[in-house]
């Protein structure tokens, strides 16, 4: 008599939304650590985003990934929000939200937009043009550009700030994040909570580091 | 009419295993072509409706609730009692069945309740089986605690929630069969009458209470397990929506209503803190294992600390009554619950109370706390003189045991118990009365059967400490699931009841302008006016102590409440809607009947016996007078077009197995 | 104490409904919630209005039944109760109170503040039992012991009163705490382990199909349970589910 699984079961797909999710942070790391070697030294940081950008698992196999990581995990969360909201067809005429729930765990949807829009912003510095250089102008690779680029991008303070602010709303969606995942996933022991205290870390310290990078690049040049 | 009470003949250890042994089946594939009809869900009706649709019946079952989870039986804390005799301290069938019969003070009929303690191991593997989180021991065995009136631990429990994980789990057995179709769950609906044809009980007449429709049910019996009528009295630990209205429209159509005066008042409840006060909460006896109970004996001590000057804490060992333990120097504070209410009354009656009213003792931890707290220490290698380290690790072990008990009377209270003593007053509680039933549990409607705290059966005058979710289950599950296949037999071939008979339309016509009266009556008061008013006649003249003058002058009274309450009353709304007044108030008409009745009975029994008190017949010291000669038997009232008219039928006593003594837990 | 309760008014499930606001006096701070509303609905019968429908039965905390959504917290400010023992010594002199149901799509209105709950008994007759006789005639309690420790997590898990203040509570109106703490239950029994695959499948196929949220695992249920059932069945849910769904 048993109902059989079923994809598109309440569960599954918060399992799927965290797997993303933890998918995603693995990336971060990634990408902050990349990045931070920017601060570091030049010579290291133009070494490591050539071998990024042209090594062929990263590009055509890694990158597809990633990229549809990125589209579920936010057409997914997009997906879930909608049903969320349609079990409640009328509102409160007063909600305390804050007296049992964290701002950030009620707020994932405002935190993940705000990225989204930073992706955009993102795409735009970097992406594209890496694109349109690499596959569409098919200029010659040249091992010596990157820094040079990063560092062009963080002239203007508007978008610097549109930066720092993107990565402390990241730090919001982390702060949720990454506890919520390992309970979807169904993690409750004493390693869920030892992870739960380094993803409140995490959350903290790859913002941060976003940061810095952003506000160094900045006023260092 | 005479009672027939059909107790099978034999041994009494051997009656119920030989009666079932002879008693008629109905083969599986004719039980679908039978209908049930189970009134309430509670601990009796959810298992009763569980196990028949188990069986084959097509059940329907009702309750007023949301959910048949919701039934009152979910607030039973202390335990259920079993005679496993796990502990190995001597326990027994026949040591269950005596400590009962005694409990009763030697008013309940000894082939029932031989029966129930047979079938009590039974429930707790069948629980245990269905997953019923009961307590363990570290070993992974189940654990027993004590409860009053007994020398042995058989109680059986879940924390302070041992109702709620009972009725889970005949709510879950309930599930099974209403996911399987089996049984058709009529939530939010009252049982307003029953319907007989032909001298049998063949329907019922029901409200949605959303819709306000009235709907008729029929089937080839009908099982009430609506509960009892303590809320006859408004203030009670019954739920807000307990009522006696299925038990009461059974009796006026011909069930033998039995004892209405045993009402059992439990020690040990929060007392009244105001008027506002919509109902009473019980503190679970079981913490009468580790509090002791006491008053000043100090008359002014006792004005001091109404008055606020002086707290419990001030007063010295010395300064200290610890009433029970003083006058049952054997059984302490552990002596049944009629017994503990009356000394307490006897104490604040006497100008020792301790709250602002006058009608509350204390309730005391310390010693438990102390005690606990050595042990912990002894047992850890630490200090035992440290006063500060005993009381943090006694309080936990404490906190451990009543935790959510002690939470609940802080919250209510707003007084922490771990440091100050609590304070306790009796309330009532259970109704060992309700209608008389035979061996069989059928009323004397063929066909109408009751169960649980809605039949007399089983307690006599006063019921002992967890047992009544034994008798709830032992019925539903082991005993009306028997005897009701003996009922229908005969059947089998009679094939669905049709709702359009006269006798239904002329129910339904009944009940329908009893509503259509409240509705249009237009009256100046609401329903919970008079029935305040009727609780307070009923705790004054017909409470924990009863004399020949207040009992008729209760019975006057309510007679006359009752008028006004039929010339007065204000209903608001209209029938066809969700309409809680108009549920209260055919309630209440039903209470304002009963509570006449109740009076009229304890009047007529001139003696005392259990949870019915008559100042007239006690001994020197204040204990019951019990006469045995002239009252050892079952009062059962036929009713004959008012309560004042009830006709009074005998069904005498016989002790074969216990000898009767005066009960004495000294 | 004097108050101004502002209080969901709707006639029956096809009313539309709106907020009425109620002055009310003579509250004293040892009344319970719902005997300040006895209090009101008393004053409003006597003046020939309709009294407020609330539901409520045991008055102790125990039976589920009572369900309002107060100042914006399921069962009001005070934690580890139900509306029946919140007691108004939480509120001050001269505060307005929002009284309103408890809102989901899973549960409607059928009258001001009462609700139809019946979804969590549809979700449970869909799998929240062991598949056993009522006969009795079973093995011997004793015969299998079970870990103390398991014991009173089932017993933890065991304790919600199915009241669903954990639906009303979560933005997202999930049922998720209800349903993990009936699966967790009998999940660390024994006796339940046997149709543990079936049972979870079961019961969150009927969750879904009951129209509740997801969880986002912002934790407000367990902080506004009365019963104080925890996060912990939820993930144990989300773990039998997932290793339900690769077997079957």
């Amino acid at each position: 008599m048993a109902q059989s699984a079923q994809l598109n079961a309440s569960i599954l797909k918060k399992v799927a939304m965290a797997l993303s999710g933890i998918f995603l942070i693995t990336f971060l790391a990634l990408h902050v650590t990349l990045n931070f070697i920017s601060v570091l030294s030049e010579d290291v940081f133009n070494e490591a985003s050539h071998f990024m950008g042209y090594n062929p698992l990263i590009q055509y196999v890694m990158q597809p990934v990633l990229a549809f990581g990125v589209i579920f995990h936010f057409v997914m969360g997009f997906v879930l929000t909608a049903q969320n909201s349609a079990a409640r067809p009328i509102a409160y005429a007063k909600y305390n939200g804050a007296a049992n729930a964290s701002w950030s765990s009620r707020n994932m949807i405002i935190s993940g937009l705000v990225i989204l829009a930073f992706l955009g912003l993102h795409f735009y510095d970097f992406w594209f043009p890496e694109v349109s250089y690499k596959y569409i102008a098919g200029t010659a690779p040249d091992a010596t550009r990157y820094y040079g680029e990063l560092v062009h991008k963080f002239h203007s303070p508007v978008r610097t700030g549109l930066y720092c602010v993107s990565f402390i709303l990241l730090g919001f969606h982390l702060w949720h994040g990454f506890a919520s995942s390992l309970q979807s996933v169904g993690m409750h022991n004493k390693y869920s909570r030892f992870l739960s205290k380094v993803g409140l870390w995490f959350a903290v310290v790859v913002p941060a580091a976003f940061v810095i990078i952003a506000l160094f690049h900045h006023f260092n040049n | 009419m005479a009672l027939d009470s059909k107790i099978p003949n034999g041994p009494i250890a051997d009656k119920w295993t030989n009666y079932k042994d002879h008693i008629n089946l109905v083969n599986p594939a004719n039980k679908r072509n039978l209908d049930i009809i189970v009134v309430g869900t509670g601990l009796a009706g959810g298992s009763a409706a569980a196990t028949l649709a188990e069986l084959g019946y097509n059940v329907k079952a009702f309750c007023f609730q949301d959910s048949p989870r919701r039934a009152h039986s979910i607030a039973a804390q202390g335990g259920i009692n079993a005679a496993k005799n796990y502990k190995g301290d001597g326990d027994s069938v026949y040591r269950l069945f005596y400590d009962t019969v005694k409990g009763g003070d030697y008013r309940a009929r000894e082939a029932n309740v031989h029966r129930l303690a047979e079938v009590s191991a039974n429930i707790i593997d069948q629980c245990v089986a269905q997953g019923v989180p009961l307590a363990r021991e570290y070993g992974g065995l189940l654990d027993n605690r004590s409860f009053g009136g007994t020398l042995v631990s058989r109680t059986f429990y879940a924390q302070g929630q041992t109702g709620q994980q009972l009725l889970l789990g005949a709510y879950s057995a309930m599930n099974r069969q209403i996911g399987r179709g089996k049984i058709k769950m009529y939530n939010r609906h009252e049982m307003l009458d029953i319907v007989i044809v032909n001298g049998k009980a063949r329907g019922i007449i029901a409200r949605d209470l959303i819709t306000g429709k009235i709907e008729r049910h029929s089937a080839h019996a009908v099982v009430i397990g609506s509960g009892g009528y303590g809320n006859v009295f408004f203030l009670s630990t019954n739920a807000m929506g307990s009522n006696a209205t299925a038990a009461w429209k059974i009796h006026k159509k011909g069930a033998f209503f039995a004892n209405p005066c045993y009402t059992q008042i439990h020690p040990t409840c929060i007392p009244v803190s105001g008027d506002h006060q919509s109902k009473l909460t019980l503190m679970s006896e079981s913490l009468r294992n580790d509090g002791r109970i006491w008053v000043p004996k100090n008359l002014e001590d006792a004005k001091a600390i109404r008055e606020g000057k002086k707290k419990a804490i001030d007063l010295s060992e010395e300064e200290r009554d610890y009433f029970l333990e003083r006058r049952y120097p054997a059984f302490g504070n552990l002596v049944p619950r009629d017994v503990a209410s009356r000394a307490a009354k006897e104490r604040c009656d006497a100008g020792f109370g301790v709250n602002k009213t006058g009608e509350a003792v204390y309730l005391d931890f310390a010693a438990a706390i102390e005690r606990y707290g050595k042990e912990a220490a002894h047992v850890k290698g630490l200090n035992e003189n440290d006063k500060a380290l005993v009381t943090k690790l006694g309080t936990d072990i404490v906190k451990s045991k009543y935790g959510n008990l002690f939470q609940m009377y802080l919250k209510i209270v707003d007084e922490d118990p771990y440091v100050t003593p609590m304070m306790i007053y009796p309330a009532v509680h259970y109704t060992m009365g309700g209608t008389w039933v035979d061996y069989n549990l059928m009323t004397t409607i063929p066909g109408c059967f009751s169960i649980g705290e809605s039949n007399f059966s089983d307690h006599g005058a006063n019921r002992l400490g967890a047992s009544a979710l034994m008798q709830g289950l032992a019925d539903g599950y082991f005993v009306l699931p028997y005897t009701i296949g003996d009922y229908l037999a005969p059947d089998i071939k009679m094939g669905p009841i049709s709702t359009d008979l006269p006798e239904f339309v002329e129910a339904e016509k009944a009940v329908v302008d009893q509503i259509d009266k409240f509705i249009n009556n237009n009256g100046k008061h609401s329903v919970d006016y008079f029935h305040k008013k009727l609780g307070k006649i009923m705790w004054n003249k017909v409470g924990m102590a009863r004399n020949a003058k207040g009992l008729t002058e209760a019975i006057e009274e309510i007679a006359a409440l009752r008028e006004e309450f039929y010339k007065d009353v204000k209903v608001p709304g209209s029938a066809f809607e969700f309409n809680q007044e108009l549920e209260k108030a055919t309630r209440v008409a039903d209470f304002l009947e009963l509570g006449e009745l109740f009076a009229k009975d304890a009047l007529h029994r001139n003696e005392s016996c259990g949870g019915h008190f008559r100042e007239e017949y006690q001994t020197e010291e204040g204990e019951a007078l019990r006469d045995d000669d002239n009252f050892a038997y079952v009062a059962a009232w036929e009713y004959k077009g008012k309560p004042s008219d009830a006709v009074l039928h005998k069904e005498p006593l016989n002790y074969e197995n216990i000898k009767l003594v005066q009960r004495s837990y000294k | 104490m004097k108050l101004t309760l502002k209080i969901w008014r709707q006639k029956n499930a096809q009313d539309k409904g709106g907020i009425v606001e109620y002055p009310i006096d003579g509250i004293e701070p040892d009344m319970s919630f719902l005997e300040m509303l006895d209090v009101l609905n008393e004053g409003l019968i006597n003046k020939g209005e309709e009294p407020v429908a609330f539901d409520h039965d045991c008055r102790e905390g125990i039976c589920g039944m009572c369900s309002l959504f107060i100042n914006g917290e399921a069962h009001g400010p005070d934690r580890g109760v139900t509306t029946c023992q919140l007691h108004m010594r939480m509120f001050k002199d001269g505060d307005t109170i929002f009284i309103e149901p408890f809102r989901a799509k899973a549960f409607p209105v059928i009258k001001d503040l009462v609700v139809d709950r019946s979804s969590f008994d549809r979700i449970q007759h869909a799998g929240g039992f062991i598949s056993v006789n009522t006969s009795g005639n079973t093995i011997d309690a004793n015969t299998i012991p079970i870990n103390k420790d398991d014991a009173d997590k089932s017993f933890d898990a065991a304790a919600c009163i199915g009241c669903g203040a954990c639906v009303a509570t979560c933005k997202n109106s999930s049922a998720m705490l209800f349903v993990s703490a009936k699966v967790s239950q009998y999940a660390l029994l024994p006796q339940g382990k046997v149709e543990a695959v079936d049972r979870v499948l079961n019961m969150v196929h009927q969750m879904d199909l009951e129209g509740f949220g997801n969880c986002t695992n912002t934790g407000a249920c367990e902080i506004e349970c009365p019963k104080g059932i925890s996060l912990e069945n939820i993930a144990r849910m989300n773990r039998e589910y997932l290793a339900a769904s690769l077997k079957g």
